[in-house]
């Protein structure tokens, strides 16, 4: 490894053109990232363009303007403040519980054929039932707290969860198990120490996804049987036709949504540093 | 060594498959020892059954009929006195060079600075000196079959079991491992269990050579690589005699290999 002698360098190198659209070639981050704002402004400057123009009634669309003033209007009077905690508590317990029993499960399910075959049968026919169609039920079972809005989470994402987290399991090579054997390691420390921190990336990126769903899932959690919430407020909007509301909630939801995403990834950088692809 | 062989097959099979018309005959009434402190190699064509027997001697996978002795013992399971290096990279991504080979060392009784003179040793042992905090996704291939290599002498088992470790290499990381290994073996003798498809390789490690046939895999033929030790890659590799008994072992593998082809396609 001896430094490369200076004064042999070429004065001037030949950089290839950038071309934008290679098969999978790399280019330059700016445009990466230019086009990814400039596409959001795009979309932005039809939004404002077509209310300015009065294409659309504000009826159908309001105006970026009356979106914002409604913001400002539900910042002040505290509404949004209280909508946000409650759904953000509801996402959150939720979402907590469904993990809490999707991880140890589906580390079972991903390890030991049996359990596979005594869960797997019943949580593929429960994933297909639709969330929604559990509103009444759940009512009538847990009434009109918050135990019914976690409980419309948890069926949400659950079924779902427990299956990816045992596809993470799965994805352990088997040849690291079995060197583990020859180490005179247990079935359980091996489960502990090689398979358990072995999945967490996978684990951690199917926490990501999860979290995502609870959030599509607040407005059917807040559909009936709520007073306040980002979702409840949608609804009651809906009533009314007060679209700036719903436009209002609907991108706030979006916003929380990729914030969580960006804490998952960011996380996800610093906790499994070992995983990520050396370039 | 014949009188005390430290490992020995006796007349095993391994049948895979429930039913009777549906099962596959991968390993059939196959013999074979492994002296005390002897290098031997196990050669055939891809699909024998070599690395099956060696999953057998693992204690990995069930043995159909027959046994599998270790120093006259039959074995019933996996165990730390085997040590075990697979073609695959079997590292534990999110541990360190040092953490990799420390963990061979978990059920260990020994004190931990002991522990540490170990690690240290053993990478010392395998030439990587200045990676002890490196993570395995920052190593080449050739790097981090030393790791598994170091992994799986540290511990000190009473023998290795080596499944094609360098068959994922590229030739010139394939010639310096094989030199690696040559070298660790002929400081500290243990005996070596080795499977390969590479007939030069398991010409230079191998204190004998075994052939197997193709599928259902038993032993063809028994050859004693009478190669004066110590050696070396070029000086063992130039010797007249070798090139006498790589032609011996390639020819045999050939009529096996032209055999499989010749008969009806079976399932691997």
């Amino acid at each position: 490894m001896s430094q490369p002698d200076s004064s042999l360098r070429p004065a001037e190198l030949r950089r290839p053109p950038v071309r934008l659209l290679d098969l999978r070639a790399d280019i330059p981050r700016r445009w990466y990232v230019g086009a990814g704002v400039a596409f959001i402004a795009i979309f932005l400057f039809a939004w404002t363009a077509a209310t300015w123009l009065q294409l659309v009634s504000p009826i159908f669309l309001p105006s970026p303007g009356a979106v914002l003033t409604e913001l400002q209007d539900q910042a002040t009077s505290g509404i949004l403040w209280q909508d946000l905690w409650a759904s953000v508590y509801r996402i959150m317990v939720g979402w907590v519980i469904s993990t809490a029993l999707a991880v140890p499960i589906g580390v079972l399910m991903g390890n030991f054929r049996f359990f596979e075959g005594l869960f797997e049968p019943f949580v593929d026919l429960v994933r297909y039932m639709p969330a929604v169609a559990f509103v009444p039920l759940t009512i009538l079972w847990l009434g009109v707290g918050d135990t019914q809005k976690f409980a419309i989470l948890f069926i949400g994402v659950f079924f779902q969860q427990v299956l990816l987290i045992m596809d993470n399991v799965k994805t352990v090579p088997r040849d690291m198990i079995q060197v583990s054997y020859t180490f005179g390691l247990s079935r359980w420390e091996i489960l502990r120490s090689v398979i358990l921190p072995a999945a967490m990336p996978g684990v951690w990126d199917t926490f990501r996804i999860t979290v995502g769903w609870a959030w599509t899932y607040l407005v059917v959690a807040e559909l009936v049987a709520a007073n306040v919430g980002l979702g409840y407020r949608i609804m009651r909007a809906q009533r009314f036709l007060e679209t700036d509301q719903i436009i209002l909630g609907i991108l706030i939801i979006g916003l929380l949504g990729l914030l969580t995403d960006y804490l998952f990834k960011w996380s996800y950088r610093r906790l499994f540093p070992w995983a990520l692809q050396s370039r | 060594m014949v009188t005390s062989p430290k490992l020995q097959a006796q007349h095993v099979w391994k049948i895979f498959g429930d039913r009777r018309d549906a099962e596959v005959v991968a390993v059939q009434d196959l013999s074979l020892y492994v002296g005390d402190n002897e290098f031997v190699s196990l050669v055939g064509p891809s699909g024998c059954g070599k690395s099956t027997l060696l999953m057998m001697a693992a204690g990995l996978e069930p043995i159909s009929a027959g046994d599998i002795l270790i120093d006259g013992r039959p074995i019933t399971g996996p165990g730390a006195d085997r040590g075990m290096v697979f073609q695959s990279y079997t590292l534990f991504p999110w541990l360190s060079v040092e953490d990799n080979i420390r963990f061979a060392l978990k059920k260990s009784s020994l004190p931990r600075s002991e522990q540490d003179a170990l690690v240290r040793e053993h990478i010392q042992l395998v030439g990587l000196n200045g990676f002890e905090r490196a993570y395995p996704n920052q190593l080449s291939g050739g790097m981090r079959q030393r790791v598994a290599i170091a992994r799986a002498l540290v511990y000190k088992p009473q023998m290795l079991l080596m499944d094609e470790p360098f068959g994922a290499l590229d030739a010139q990381t394939r010639l310096q491992m094989q030199e690696l290994l040559l070298n660790v073996w002929q400081a500290h003798r243990t005996t070596v269990l080795f499977i390969t498809h590479d007939v030069e390789e398991a010409l230079l490690l191998s204190d004998r050579i075994y052939v197997m046939t193709a599928r259902p895999g038993r032993i063809k033929a028994e050859i004693v690589v009478d190669l004066p030790r110590p050696r070396n890659l070029l000086e063992t590799e130039s010797d007249p005699r070798f090139a006498a008994l790589r032609r011996q072992v390639l020819t045999l593998i050939r009529e096996e290999a032209q055999r499989s082809v010749g008969a009806p396609m079976t399932p691997v």
